[in-house]
């Protein structure tokens, strides 16, 4: 059985780690979770991204949601944004999608082409 | 939508778009009327008798991308289907609470769902907003209050990966202990 006393050993644990960490966010991720995308699967997939972060210990980096973003036919639409405010918007996401984007995408800086809007747009 | 975890998750981002920072989720079976009920309460904007009356009409909507929206319609409809209904008081700047109700045996019922990722999503996204979950079966009842994990944690936030994964296997340990040989869906 889970207990609030094990949330307490998490505090201790995890108390000496965030002084060591930076505050600041280099990178926002940013989910539609509005009707059409929480009935397209926008859950799960905002769901892989913070268990891959989480997997590869990537704190630097938020994970949000927001409103339709207005092509509900490509959701789920996921928008990555760095610092300086570059946008890549990425559609018909799925979780497998999800953990390339942090492998490539977060980890590399290498922007995955093939499931941006723009490809989509094109075919 | 698939199951009522994604109906609760959409019900709440309207709740978040009227400015709530206290949402209220009660999962409640009252398993001698065989009834589910679902019942998401928050301290937002609330809406006028006006709106309120069409609310449900699915042309009616505050977003200005386009002119439907289709989360209370989608809910209604999911509810009906199991012979349920749709409820909503919502008083002016006060807030609002949308009741749903499904015939827990009814074959169209949709099932429960992953409730847990839809709290650990919603708090991942908005660490601001302090939810309170409940979920009951008229017998014993399992609560969770984001309020009380944040006076545990002192400063460590909340989004902290190790306290949301621990939230969520929490949360989903205390539907399985309620709901587990209750609904279906669930296994003890």
């Amino acid at each position: 059985m889970k207990s609030i006393a094990e949330l307490e050993e998490i505090r201790k644990k995890t108390l000496e780690q965030i002084n060591l960490r930076t505050a600041e966010k280099e990178m926002r991720i940013v989910v539609g979770m509005a009707t059409c995308g929480i009935a397209a699967g926008a859950r799960p997939v905002m769901n892989a991204f913070i268990s891959e972060l989480s997997k590869r210990n990537i704190n630097n980096v938020s994970v949000t949601m927001t409103g339709c973003i207005g092509t509900c036919r490509l959701e789920p639409i996921v928008e990555v944004i760095d610092k300086e405010g570059n946008k890549v918007t990425y559609v018909n996401m799925t979780p497998e999608k999800a953990v390339r984007v942090v492998a490539e995408h977060i980890v590399n800086g290498r922007v995955c082409i093939d499931y941006t809007i723009g490809e989509a747009e094109k075919e | 939508m698939r199951d009522l975890s994604l109906h609760i998750m959409d019900i709440v981002q309207n709740s978040l778009s009227a400015k709530a920072d206290k949402i209220d989720i009660t999962i409640c079976a009252h398993t001698d009327a065989d009834l589910l009920e679902i019942k998401i309460k928050d301290n937002g904007v609330g809406m006028d008798e006006e709106f309120l009356k069409d609310v449900k009409n699915p042309f009616k909507t505050t977003r200005t991308t386009r002119k439907v929206g289709l989360g209370i319609s989608l809910f209604e409809a999911s509810a009906k289907n199991a012979d349920g209904e749709l409820i909503i008081d919502s008083k002016k700047n006060v807030g609002t609470e949308v009741k749903a109700y499904f015939r827990i045996s009814h074959i169209d019922r949709l099932p429960l769902g992953n409730v847990a990722e839809t709290l650990t999503t919603l708090i991942m996204a908005q660490p601001h907003i302090e939810y309170n979950l409940i979920i009951d079966n008229k017998k014993k009842q399992f609560e969770f209050s984001t309020l009380d994990i944040k006076k545990t944690l002192k400063d460590v936030p909340i989004t902290q990966f190790e306290v949301i994964k621990w939230i969520g296997e929490y949360v989903n340990e205390g539907i399985k202990t309620i709901f587990g040989g209750v609904l279906d869906e669930i296994h003890s």
